[in-house]
C-alpha cells in the first residue's frame, strides 16, 4: 500500500457504505429503527430492493468500484423469506462473491450479508454501528475511484 | 429529455429539524433531468397533493420524486396523486429521508448531506422508470379463516353474513377456543358459554360456513384474490355423519376417567373416546389416537368396547388422514395464544404443590360444567379453602420471561375474586398481590371499585417465593405501599400467567410468509393505521395471535378483519402491481436457469421460440430470476439492472 493511501487511514475517515435492503424484512427493520428514533451513524445509504435474492453481485461490485468502502446486504432470516428462498440465493451468491473480492485485492469483510427482520430496528441500528466501525478500521477502499467526494 | 419534479416534504418538523429542506431542494434543482423542485410542510396533505398536481401540469412533468417518509408508508398515496395529476403512477420514486435519515441521525449537516445523495439516487432511477399499467386478476369470493376461537368465529359469521363462502379451519375437535373454558367474563359477568354457544351454533348451521374441525392448514400457495390452500383433516375414528353425540362410546371406553382432560386444564379426567366439552361444535365424539388402546397397542380386550356400544356403528378405526383443497380470495388468521407454563417462574412452586394453580384452572373449578361442578375445592384435599391468594403478573412485565403486559390478568383476577366471594361468602380470606392494577377498558375501573369493597387484602409487590408447608402455603411479600414485609399463610395460590405466542407461531408464520414482531406475535402492517393487515396482501390477522387482548378487543378486531377481507372478496377483479419480471426475447438464449430458480413456477421454456417466458399471474416480482440470468435477458420492471446501477452510481 502506498504512503498516500496510508495517510487516508486517519481518524476522520468516514466510510461510505451502500446498503441493499429487502423490502419485506430489512428495509422494514430500518424503517422501525427510524420510527423508534434509534440513532446510528449516517455512513450507510440505502437502496430498496424487493428481495435480497435479487441483488446481483454486479450491484455490489459496482458500488465498490464507484467508491463505496463497504456494501451491506440485508435479508429476511433463514426460513422467513417473503419469496420462499430468496435469502438462500443471496447467501450462495455471497460465497462466490467473496472469491472475486480477493482477486480484486479487497477484504471480504467489506461486504456484509445479515439477516434482519421487520421487528429488529435495534438490531439494524446496532449492525450499522458495528459495520461503520469495522469498515473504518479497514480503512478506505483501495480501489475506490473518488471516495473523497 | 425527461422532465422530473422533486418534492421535498418537511413532515412538520420531523424531517425539517434534521435535514435542511431548503438546501436539499436547491441541490435537487440542479440534478440532471430535474425541471422543478418544491418543498412543503406536509406533502401528503390535501394542499401538498394539490401542489404536486398543479406543478405536474404547469411544468408538464413526466416523472416525480418525493423526498419524504418511507415508501412503505405513502407510496400508494403519492402514486394516486401523480396519477390524478397526469403522470403514470409507476413513474413515482420515493426517497426515504425520514425513517432512514432525519429520524436516525442528529447531526444536521451530515443528515442533509446524506439526504442529498438519497435524492440524487432516486432522481437517477426516476429518469428511467417506465410507465406501467396494473394487470388484473379474478377474485375468488371465498375466505379461509384459521382458528375457531371467538376471533375466528366472529370473522366467519361476519363474512358469511356478507354472503361470502367461508372455510373455517380449527385444529381441535371443537371450536370455541379459550373463551369456551371461561365461566364468566369481565366486567359484565356475562356467562361465557351463554354468549359464546349461540355463536358456535350459528357457525355450525350457517349455510355459508364450511367448518373443518380437527384439521390443520398444510400449505398455502398463490396470492391475493387467488389462494390455493391444502388442509389436513385428522382422523376422528368416528364417522361424523353417523355420530349422534349420544356419548355411549365415552361411557364404554376402558380408559374412561383415566386421561387428563386438556379442556379442564388437567383438573378433570376423560376417556380415549371423548367430547372435549358438553357444548362442543360439532357435537361429535373423537377418539384420541395417542391414548386409545386399540390404536396404540392394536388390542383393546377382546374387542373395543366403544365399537360394541355404538348403536349407530359410527366407530371406524380405518379412518386415515385426508388432504382437502380449497381455493380462496382472502385469509384471516385467528390462531390465538398460549398461556405461559408457570413452572418457568419456579419460585412460585407450580410443580411443587397441587394447591398452586393458574387462573384458567380456577376458571374450570368455578365453572358449573367443570370437574368439581362449580365447587371451589383445594386440589390437595378436596376441602373448601379458607384463604386464597392471587399473584398477578407471573411472567408478564418480566424481563426474564415476557416483557409485555397480558392485558387481561388484572381484570381476570378481580373477576375471580368477585366470583369466589359469591361462591364462598365471607368464610374465605382473599389476598391479591399486584404490581399495578390496570383497569383500562370500558366499565373496568367501575368493576375494580366494586371488587375493592369485597374485603380483599391488596399487597403491592411481587412475592419472592411460595413455600409449600405441610398444611398450607406460605408467601413472603414486601408491600411497597406500606413499606412492610408481610407473611401470608394461605390454602391456595392462584397464579395469573403471561399470554404467549402459540408455540408453533414461528413455523406457522413461515407457512404463510407472515412476519413476527419481537415478542413473537404476528406483526401487523401498521400498528395504528393497518392494525389487522399483514405484509402479505390478502392475509389478515385478528385476536390474540396479533397481541394479547381481551374479548371485547378481540371481537372488534375480528369484525375489522372480516371487513378488510370483504373489501377484497367483494371485487370481481383486482388490480395487481405490474412490478414483475419480463423477458427480453432478443437476448434470451433459453438456457433455463430462470426456470430453475423461480420458486413460484412462473417461468417456463418456450421450446419453439427457444426462450424463457413469464406467467404474469404467477410471478410475484421477487427478482430472483433477474440476478440469476447470465445474459441480462431477465428484466424486473422498474427494478431493472440499469436503474439499480444508476442508483448505485449516484448514491455516492
Amino acid at each position: 500500500m502506498s504512503e498516500e493511501k496510508k495517510d487516508h487511514k486517519k481518524e476522520d475517515f468516514e466510510p461510505k457504505i451502500v446498503g441493499f435492503l429487502c423490502n419485506w424484512c430489512s428495509y422494514a427493520g430500518a424503517d422501525l429503527a427510524g420510527t423508534s428514533r434509534i440513532q446510528y451513524p449516517p455512513n450507510v445509504r440505502i437502496i430498496r430492493v424487493m428481495c435480497s435474492g435479487s441483488v446481483d453481485s454486479m450491484y455490489i461490485l459496482r458500488a465498490l468500484l464507484e467508491g463505496a468502502d463497504g456494501v451491506f446486504v440485508g435479508g429476511c432470516h433463514p426460513g422467513d423469506c417473503h419469496y420462499i428462498d430468496g435469502n438462500y440465493k443471496a447467501r450462495r451468491r455471497m460465497v462466490l462473491l467473496e472469491n472475486i473480492l480477493g482477486t480484486l485485492g479487497l477484504e471480504k469483510e467489506r461486504v456484509w450479508l445479515r439477516w434482519i427482520s421487520a421487528s429488529e430496528g435495534q438490531k439494524f441500528a446496532d449492525t450499522m454501528k458495528e459495520m461503520a466501525e469495522a469498515v473504518r478500521k479497514l480503512g478506505p477502499s483501495p480501489i475506490a475511484k473518488h471516495w473523497n467526494l | 429529455m425527461r422532465r422530473i419534479g422533486v418534492f421535498v416534504c418537511h413532515c412538520g418538523i420531523n424531517i425539517a429539524q434534521t435535514v435542511d429542506v431548503e438546501a436539499l431542494s436547491e441541490y435537487a434543482s440542479h440534478l440532471n433531468g430535474v425541471v422543478v423542485t418544491k418543498h412543503y410542510k406536509y406533502m401528503c396533505s390535501d394542499v401538498g397533493a394539490t401542489l404536486i398536481k398543479d406543478t405536474i401540469k404547469e411544468f408538464k412533468l413526466d416523472g416525480v420524486v418525493i423526498a419524504s417518509c418511507s415508501p412503505r408508508m405513502h407510496e400508494q398515496t403519492f402514486r394516486r396523486v401523480a396519477n390524478d395529476g397526469g403522470v403514470n403512477p409507476y413513474r413515482v420514486e420515493i426517497s426515504n429521508i425520514r425513517e432512514q435519515c432525519s429520524w436516525v441521525h442528529s447531526n444536521k449537516e451530515q443528515a442533509t448531506e446524506k439526504a442529498k445523495f438519497l435524492v440524487r439516487s432516486a432522481v437517477s432511477k426516476a429518469l428511467s422508470l417506465e410507465p406501467l399499467k396494473p394487470s388484473t386478476l379474478k377474485v375468488i369470493p371465498e375466505a379461509l379463516v384459521i382458528g375457531g376461537g371467538i376471533a375466528g368465529i366472529q370473522t366467519s359469521l361476519d363474512l358469511a353474513n356478507d354472503g361470502f363462502k367461508v372455510h373455517l379451519v380449527e385444529r381441535e375437535p371443537s371450536i370455541g377456543g379459550h373463551m369456551a373454558q371461561l365461566d364468566k367474563t369481565f366486567p359484565t359477568l356475562d356467562c361465557s358459554s351463554c354468549i359464546l354457544t349461540p355463536k358456535m351454533m350459528e357457525v355450525a348451521n350457517h349455510k355459508n360456513i364450511e367448518l373443518l374441525s380437527y384439521s390443520e392448514v398444510a400449505s398455502i400457495e398463490g396470492s391475493i384474490g387467488n389462494y390455493t390452500v391444502k388442509i389436513r383433516k385428522k382422523p376422528r375414528y368416528i364417522d361424523v355423519d353417523k355420530c349422534t353425540g349420544c356419548g355411549d362410546c365415552a361411557t364404554a371406553c376402558r380408559l374412561k376417567d383415566r386421561i387428563v382432560s386438556e379442556f379442564n386444564q388437567g383438573m378433570g379426567k376423560r376417556g380415549a373416546a371423548y367430547m372435549p366439552f358438553p357444548q362442543a361444535v360439532p357435537l361429535k365424539y373423537v377418539i384420541d389416537d395417542k391414548k386409545c388402546l386399540f390404536l396404540t397397542k392394536g388390542k383393546c380386550g377382546d374387542e373395543p368396547l366403544c365399537k360394541k356400544a355404538c348403536a349407530q356403528d359410527a366407530i371406524n378405526f380405518d379412518q386415515k388422514e385426508e388432504i382437502v383443497e380449497r381455493k380462496v380470495g382472502a385469509i384471516v388468521v385467528a390462531t390465538g395464544y398460549d398461556v405461559m407454563d408457570p413452572t418457568a417462574v419456579y419460585e412460585y412452586g407450580y410443580d411443587v404443590s397441587p394447591d398452586v394453580i393458574t387462573t384458567l384452572e380456577l376458571e374450570r373449578l368455578i365453572s358449573s360444567s367443570g370437574p368439581t361442578k362449580g365447587e371451589i375445592l383445594r386440589p390437595s384435599n378436596q376441602q373448601k379453602p379458607k384463604s386464597v391468594t392471587f399473584i398477578l403478573c407471573v411472567g408478564s412485565r418480566d424481563e426474564t420471561q415476557c416483557t409485555w403486559c397480558c392485558r387481561i390478568g388484572c381484570m381476570t383476577a378481580l373477576k375471580q375474586v368477585y366470583l369466589l366471594r359469591e361462591k364462598l361468602g365471607e368464610d374465605v380470606e382473599i389476598n391479591l398481590c399486584y404490581n399495578d392494577l390496570r383497569s383500562f377498558g370500558k366499565g373496568y375501573e367501575e368493576f375494580y371499585r366494586k371488587v375493592r369493597g369485597l374485603h380483599t387484602n391488596m399487597f403491592r409487590g411481587r412475592p419472592s417465593e411460595v413455600r409449600t408447608m405441610k398444611e398450607y402455603l406460605k408467601i413472603d411479600i414486601f408491600d411497597t405501599t406500606t413499606n412492610k414485609l408481610f407473611e401470608i399463610k394461605t390454602d391456595m395460590v392462584v397464579l395469573v400467567p403471561a399470554m404467549m405466542p402459540r408455540t408453533d407461531a414461528t413455523e406457522f408464520a413461515r407457512l404463510l410468509h407472515l412476519t413476527l414482531s419481537g415478542d413473537g406475535f404476528f406483526l401487523e402492517a401498521h400498528p395504528k393505521l393497518r392494525p389487522v393487515d399483514t405484509f402479505v396482501n390478502g392475509i389478515f390477522i385478528a385476536g390474540c395471535c396479533q397481541a394479547p387482548k381481551d374479548i371485547q378487543d378481540t371481537v372488534s378486531q375480528a369484525s375489522a378483519a372480516a371487513s378488510r377481507a370483504a373489501t377484497i372478496l367483494s371485487q370481481e377483479e383486482l388490480e395487481i402491481d405490474p412490478l414483475i419480471a419480463m423477458v427480453d426475447e432478443d437476448v434470451c438464449t433459453g438456457c433455463g436457469i430462470c426456470v430453475e430458480v423461480c420458486p413460484y413456477e412462473a417461468r417456463t421454456l418456450n421450446e419453439r421460440k427457444r426462450i424463457a417466458e413469464v406467467n404474469d399471474a404467477l410471478c410475484t416480482g421477487c427478482g430472483g430470476c433477474i440476478a440469476a440470468c447470465p445474459s441480462n435477458a431477465s428484466i424486473h420492471k422498474n427494478f431493472t439492472k440499469k436503474q439499480l446501477l444508476n442508483m448505485v452510481d449516484d448514491i455516492m
